[in-house]
């Protein structure tokens, strides 16, 4: 029988909806039990859930309390969160295409000024990384990265821009982000994508799911210009590859 | 076909419905009305379902056309002076514009927003199955911003089915319910008990994202960085500041500062339409408390058709008429938003 994990706290968001809470912090294993759960929520679902919102370390479950009462609910949910995620075998891997500093990454200078080096280096570290889709919130589209390089950890900034443009490629603490609408936002812009991670009248509406992998690589700003004309007629032009 | 032109109209008002579930795994914001009891109402006196889009008008006054035919339409939520060619139109009535007609709707006395149900319905294109205006990520429809003066409405003709007018339930009164949590414990129970026990007024900053609320300053335990987590309609997160926001329907889907507790399902309606400025409080409740009320405020809006009745029928309560001091005017007379003028049914 497999080993059972310790219990994930059962918090509650009002009267239908419950905060499955796995770790306070952010934790790699913490996020890979709550995307198992979602998982395992999909592929069996509880009669009364209406929506699943997964996030770094909790996955919020959206119910109908007329269906099933919170007591009901988290004995059900209690069973499935304490199994061991099932080793991730096969992920998507998005390439997205990345324009580096000047207009479209205007804290690139700065950034390798605090951190003691170059652009081209601060690059060449934020472009080798590998990383997880963690959650996606916010906005829409807005992912949520894991995996940002240690030696890229940095407070966000003092003073939140009220906006920052659709594509924003950005790091914040120890998280990296795509986003997709242009909106506040507090985090160093590094560069940006003409990738759209949500467009209407796409199919898919939404590129990115929590759970794919992502890594970056740089485009000069004349290549942005066309790839983002032929993302803005609906190309998908992020390529994908099999992790 | 006819059409309903925006003759005029203020901030704050859009098309909405039920709201857009089922994607805020992907970040998108649920939007929808801010008082869904409302909303159901005035899509009820007019034969829409009860989450059927309509408009939401906010504080502001507003006026609208019929043009090419008659046009049928409904009013419920914040209350207001309302006519039709100089004739008084009472809140949670039916009213029919012929064509050329114009319904002009006053400034909301008290509360915020008010709903402009059309029979038949505002229809549109679907977007994960809503109408709903969310300005912000460009979607709704037909209009997938506010409303402006000159926009229009494709719309049924009017039925000829007589004037309705709709008995609500008596209006809860006291302190708005909340069920402490998620994140209660990133608070002393000194700071809870500030929570609980303080008066508090919403900002005149507050929009459909997040109404401000103006009082203490609450203090966290450990800080106000959390990491990200899900938010819900009624989340109230404690900022830096000290100054807690209830997430409204806008709201983004996650969010980083500790929630202390989260409006119940049953009094969203009645904090989004508490007026800037009015002074309230919180009563924590429990959750199985809350499941009950909200399964009773379900009820109220399934059954909302047994409360309609035929518009001609007012019973008017002479005792109400004097203690309002309005004896007279007739557009207050039958305006149930102002003052119970009826008995629960």
């Amino acid at each position: 029988m497999a080993a059972t994990l310790p219990p994930p706290r059962l918090l509650p968001s009002g009267d239908s909806a419950v905060t499955v809470e796995f770790s306070r912090t952010i934790d790699e294993d913490a996020n890979q039990r709550v995307l198992a759960l979602d998982k395992a929520l999909a592929a069996s679902p509880i009669d009364g859930i209406t929506e699943t919102v997964p996030t770094y370390r909790s996955l919020l479950v959206h119910y109908d309390p007329c269906k099933i009462g919170f007591d009901a609910l988290g004995d059900k949910l209690l069973p499935i969160a304490i199994q061991s995620p099932p080793p991730v075998t096969k992920a998507r891997r998005w390439r997205i295409p990345v324009a580096y500093g000047g207009e479209h990454g205007i804290d690139l200078e700065d950034v390798a000024k605090a951190l003691n080096t170059t652009p081209d280096d601060i690059v060449g570290r934020h472009a080798g990384g590998d990383y997880r889709v963690a959650m996606i919130g916010f906005t829409p589209g807005w992912s949520y990265l894991s995996g940002l390089d240690k030696s890229l950890h940095m407070s966000r900034r003092q003073n939140p821009r009220l906006l920052t443009p659709a594509g924003t490629i950005s790091i914040g603490g120890v998280q990296a982000g795509i986003q997709c609408l242009a909106a506040p936002s507090g985090w160093h812009l590094l560069g940006r994508t003409p990738v759209r991670t949500y467009q209407l009248h796409r199919n898919p509406t939404f590129l990115t799911e929590p759970g794919d992998r992502v890594t970056f690589f740089a485009i000069d700003h004349k290549t942005f210009d066309e790839l983002d004309r032929a993302a803005e007629a609906g190309e998908i032009i992020a390529e994908q590859v099999d992790a | 076909m006819s059409r309903l032109i925006v003759a005029s109209i203020g901030p704050a008002s859009s098309v909405q419905d039920g709201g857009r579930f089922g994607a805020q795994r992907y970040g998108l914001t649920v939007s929808g009305a801010m008082d869904r009891l409302s909303l159901a109402a005035a899509n009820t006196l007019v034969g829409n379902a009860p989450f059927a889009a309509a408009v939401e008008i906010g504080p502001f006054g507003a006026a609208f056309t019929a043009r090419d035919g008659a046009v049928r339409v409904a009013i419920s939520g914040a209350p207001r002076n309302a006519d039709v060619a100089g004739n008084a139109v009472a809140m949670d009535n039916s009213v029919t514009l012929k064509d050329g007609e114009t319904l002009t709707l006053g400034f909301a006395r008290g509360g915020a927003f008010t709903y402009l149900a059309i029979e038949g319905a505002i229809t549109g294109e679907l977007v994960f199955g809503s109408l709903a205006v969310n300005a912000r990520a460009g979607l709704g429809s037909p209009y997938p911003r506010p409303l402006q003066a000159g926009d229009e409405f494709s719309v049924d003709a009017a039925s000829g089915a007589p004037e309705m007018r709709i008995e609500l339930p008596k209006p809860v009164s006291g302190p708005i319910r909340v069920v402490l949590g998620p994140q209660d414990d990133e608070f002393d129970d000194a700071n809870k008990a500030l929570f609980l026990d303080s008066e508090w007024k919403i900002s005149a900053t507050s929009d459909r994202m997040g109404y401000r609320l103006e009082g203490p300053a609450i203090k966290h335990l450990h800080g106000h960085n959390i990491v990200s987590d899900g938010t819900v309609n009624g989340s109230i997160q404690v900022p830096g500041n000290g100054a807690p926001i209830a997430l409204m329907m806008d709201r983004g889907t996650s969010g980083g500062y500790p929630k202390i507790a989260t409006v119940i399902t049953a009094d969203i309606g009645r904090l989004a339409q508490t007026s800037a400025g009015t002074a309230f409080r919180f009563k924590a409740v429990s959750v199985a408390e809350a499941q009950n009320e909200a399964k009773k405020f379900a009820q109220t809006i399934r059954t909302l058709p047994d409360r309609l009745r035929a518009a001609d029928s007012v019973a008017l309560n002479i005792e109400a008429l004097s203690d309002a001091n309005v004896a007279g005017h007739a557009v207050n007379a039958v305006d149930a938003g102002t003052w119970q003028v009826t008995t629960e049914p």
